[in-house]
């Protein structure tokens, strides 16, 4: 077999062997040399790592088990430090790996500005994942950053940063942001955009010192300003990496020379990526690299294929900022505007038309209609019959449709849709019709949408144009409001200090105007768990249970349960529980699981009096419809029972009275054993403790519903208080971080015992600090709803008004 | 014919995103609130198991049933989604701060 060396892991190489092995698995023995230590990796998606939207996990293009599969021998983390082409070999510190072609795909590198200082700790680029993991420590002391540059790649460092807490100020040297990509209006936008975001701009703005001592302290400008500074990041462009190509004697530009076939001035030696020139060209931007990486993989097969130029565009993956542009839009001779302005909505749309054919386009606000503008550029298509009312869009050509699913339909078959990977609307609907009928396996076929992901909305309206009513929306979102995960709504709530709903839906970008019965509750419980004192709790944002404090049955009745502290009751509470039965004609009383009784069968109306009597007698809301505390069930421990060892009844009335009232992800049920014959089935429970002669063992995540499954062992502890202590710090963490409607096991389940271990059990100030939140909630959410809602709202228990009287007259 | 409207309650009784019901002698009606202050009135029972729909969670002009989750369009009575069926609606305005609702919800005929 022909031995293939590639040196660079990166996404040209990593593309171009997918097309190579889809096409012949057998073509080539392949040796992958990369000088960073891990594979290949979507590198355009290193902002939302930074900014803690994705895990360096979800961006990982192929893992250990996809090179395994193809039998590639992985060499990361070694560099090549020479190519000898008349022995066809390649050198690194380990020796010599000969080679029958050579693929050179060492990609760029940063470019760092040569002012003093340059070279301080705390000066980094933004280039790869050691740089990011760099920015997030600075980040994680809430300190200080400048990024120098204005560009692409500097703006979404900035913005990353600024999610991560840090106080950003942004250095440009031209006169408006982003100059290659946008004329000075939409520069202006994106400024005043980012300002409002909390990140200073400052543009013709130039470097002259970095400064500090031992390490980055502050950056001084050309005009004396200084900015303090923990880190400093330097983002003002990239050069190609051609050491190695020019040591070898290849034909050199700007960078390494190929032909149309990728193929390098030695035959036998190809170049994708950015280390690459052709045709006078240099490459930045993902497109290219792809068409290059196909080309470069049928030459290595030996068959025709040619790499062309094409019109580029580009879009700023910042979360709410849209920004688009394309082609050519600098003012010239002949040339003509249409623009578009709507400063309150911040939008801007300007066309550039040159003997009616589109040249350029740059929009900001608002790029719905991005693609159908960028497909107008590249076809130079004829505008003169529609220049009337070209800037409104598709939708607005040859009738009133303004429906975005007709513009996406009116689309022609070759219209691109995914700018990054090339792929056209005919393509992605030949892949739904032989079954791709998801975003998922859509993007395994096809790849459309699987690398900026910036037109991921457009891939899903043509599923569901093509899918029609089959069209179920969404691998991982919440609901069909929003992309994001549960988990990526939890992350930016906390990091961008979102403190009502109307802020996540904007700033997240709902695509509903106010949610819908999957996402509002979720929110509205991130929403108090995560800002316990500044969060109006939303009653409209509730089910139907926490919104009137009863468990809803299939007749519309509901039920009652008060709350018997660790299932211990009196004669008292229960003639009250007798008379309530009697007096609101409740037909059924039920003990139930967790040790106390249910009236089922209560009418809406009847819901306040009744729980104003049992009010009266002493009892308060069970919570038995909540994503709450639900009970803590005990046996009767040492006060009664020849084997208890502790007082069990006593540590479950004192757990209950901590926990009552506070909301949880999904409901949490205790339980508390005296001794290890565990007659309280401990061992089931979110948390359940087993007292034993020496203390008490605490253990957690147990299930006995849709599935069964037994406690696992958080900690032994010999003391009541640290019992308490540990439940409720776990409990704590539980709310802070699970997903709604996930119970204990679950969320267990996914972050690892010994994750929680570490922050509950180990960490003793975390723990302190856990304990210290959840008291700060109970002191908005430790009350007894009954009260309070038959005290002051009774109304919303009672119908409107009542005609079935007025009828009978 | 002049259309009779009824008063059936104060606007402000109903919260933004909340319903309340009003009883006729064939049972109930739901009268709904949305967040942009619309006022809707349906049968109060979902088409699915006649679930309360003034119990459910209202977002844009729809609201969904406590039951069984079905979405139901407040403008149309239309299930939305794969789901199938429809409650009737009643013209419904809000006038000096007092909802009025057309008084053929009245001599309707019960809700299934």
């Amino acid at each position: 077999m022909q031995k293939l060396v590639v040196i660079g892991a990166g996404m040209a190489s990593g593309r171009m062997l997918e097309h190579m092995f889809e096409a012949d698995p057998q073509a080539y023995e392949v040796t992958l040399f990369n000088a960073e230590p891990r594979g290949n990796y979507n590198r355009i998606m290193l902002s939302p790592v930074l900014s803690g939207e994705k895990s360096y996990e979800e961006i990982v293009t192929h893992d250990d088990a996809w090179y395994a599969d193809n039998a590639v021998t992985c060499r990361f983390g070694e560099r090549i430090t020479g190519i000898d082409r008349d022995r066809k070999v390649v050198i690194s510190e380990k020796g010599e790996t000969p080679y029958d072609k050579l693929v050179i795909g060492t990609g760029s590198a940063p470019f760092i500005i040569p002012c003093p200082g340059h070279d301080l700790p705390g000066v980094v680029a933004f280039r790869d994942l050691e740089d990011v993991d760099a920015m997030k420590t600075a980040a994680g002391s809430d300190g200080r950053a400048v990024v120098i540059g204005g560009g692409l790649l500097g703006l979404e460092a900035a913005a990353a940063l600024r999610l991560q807490g840090m106080e950003v100020t942004v250095l440009h040297l031209m006169g408006h942001l982003m100059e290659r990509q946008l004329d000075e209006a939409a520069g202006y936008l994106l400024k005043k955009d980012l300002e409002g975001r909390g990140i200073t701009v400052l543009t013709g703005a130039s470097t002259k010192a970095i400064m500090g001592e031992g390490r980055v302290e502050k950056v001084v400008l050309e005009d004396g300003t200084v900015i303090p500074a923990d880190i400093v990041v330097m983002a003002v462009g990239i050069r190609p990496s051609v050491a190695l190509g020019q040591a070898a004697g290849l034909e050199m530009g700007r960078a390494i020379k190929v032909d149309a076939q990728m193929v390098t001035s030695d035959p036998d030696v190809l170049a994708v990526g950015e280390c690459v020139e052709f045709d006078g060209n240099l490459f930045g931007l993902v497109a290219p690299l792809y068409d290059q990486a196909r080309v470069a993989a049928k030459t290595l097969l030996g068959e025709d294929d040619v790499f062309r130029m094409r019109e580029l565009s580009t879009k700023l993956k910042v979360t709410g900022c849209d920004l688009f542009s394309a082609g050519d839009f600098a003012d010239g001779e002949g040339r003509e505007d249409i623009v578009f302005r709507d400063p309150g909505r911040g939008i801007y749309k300007r066309l550039v038309i040159e003997d009616d054919v589109v040249l350029g386009a740059v929009f900001y606000g608002d790029t719905a209609d991005s693609n159908w503008y960028f497909g107008l550029i590249k076809d130079k298509t004829d505008i003169s019959e529609m220049r009337d009312t070209l800037i409104f869009g598709p939708a607005y050509q040859g009738g009133a449709q303004v429906d975005p699913m007709a513009a996406v339909a009116a689309l022609p078959p070759d219209a691109e849709i995914c700018g990054c990977n090339g792929v056209c609307k005919s393509t992605i609907t030949e892949a739904i019709g032989a079954g791709a009928t998801d975003l998922g396996s859509l993007r395994a076929t096809t790849k459309a949408s699987a690398s900026c992901g910036t037109c991921t909305g457009l891939v899903e309206q043509l599923l569901a144009v093509t899918l029609g009513e089959d069209f179920r929306s969404k691998e991982a979102g919440i609901c069909g409001c929003t992309d994001l995960t549960h988990e990526e709504v939890r992350r930016l709530i906390k990091a961008r200090e979102l403190k009502s709903q109307t802020a996540v839906w904007q700033e997240l970008g709902w695509k509903t105007v106010d949610g819908c019965h999957v996402c509002r509750p979720a929110i509205n419980f991130y929403l108090l768990a995560d800002w316990p004192l500044e969060y109006q709790d939303d009653l409209q944002s509730r089910f139907i249970n926490e919104r009137k404090h009863a468990n809803i049955q299939k007749d519309g009745t509901f039920s009652v349960m008060p709350r018997m502290w660790g299932g211990i009751t009196n004669p008292a509470e229960l003639r009250a529980i007798a008379d309530a039965a009697d007096k609101y004609n409740v037909p059924t009383v039920k003990v139930t699981g967790g040790q106390r009784i249910d009236l089922l069968g209560v009418k809406s109306e009847d819901l306040p009096h009744i729980w104003a009597d049992l009010n009266a007698a002493g009892m308060v809301s069970g919570h038995a419809y909540s994503k709450g505390l639900r009970t803590v069930k005990t046996c009767v421990g040492t006060d009664h029972c020849r084997f208890g060892t502790q007082d069990s009844t006593g540590l479950g009335i004192k757990l209950e009275k901590a926990l009552w009232g506070s909301w949880t992800p999904h409901k949490v049920k205790l339980a508390v054993s005296g001794c290890p014959r565990n007659c309280a089935e401990a061992t089931c429970k979110d948390v359940g403790v087993i007292c034993v002669d020496s203390g008490y063992q605490i253990g957690v995540a147990g299930a006995a519903g849709m599935d069964v499954k037994e406690t696992e062992r958080l900690a032994d502890v010999p003391t009541e208080q640290e019992a308490i202590d540990l439940t409720i710090a776990f409990v704590q963490l539980y709310r802070e971080n699970a997903k709604y409607l996930d119970r204990p096991y679950k969320w267990v389940a996914k972050v690892g015992l010994d994750w929680v271990k570490e922050r509950v059990v180990h960490d003793l100030d975390n723990r302190a600090a856990l304990i210290e939140r959840f008291a700060i909630s109970q002191s908005v959410y430790q009350k007894d709803p009954w009260a309070e809602h038959a005290a002051t709202k009774t109304d919303a228990y009672t119908p409107l008004s009542d005609f079935r009287l007025e009828a009978a007259e | 014919m002049t259309t009779d409207w009824i008063d059936v309650g104060a606007f402000d009784a109903i919260p933004a995103r909340g319903a309340r019901m009003v009883r006729t002698p064939q049972g109930c009606i739901a009268v709904f609130r949305t967040a942009t202050d619309e006022v809707f009135a349906l049968d109060n029972a979902c088409p699915h198991k006649k679930g309360p729909l003034a119990d459910g969670i209202v977002h844009g002009n729809k609201v969904t049933c406590p039951l069984h989750n079905w979405v139901i369009s407040l403008e149309t009575g239309l299930a939305q989604g794969a789901d199938e069926g429809a409650v009737e609606t009643y013209p419904a305005r809000v006038e000096n701060g007092r909802i009025l609702i057309e008084a053929a919800f009245l001599k309707r005929q019960a809700a299934e």
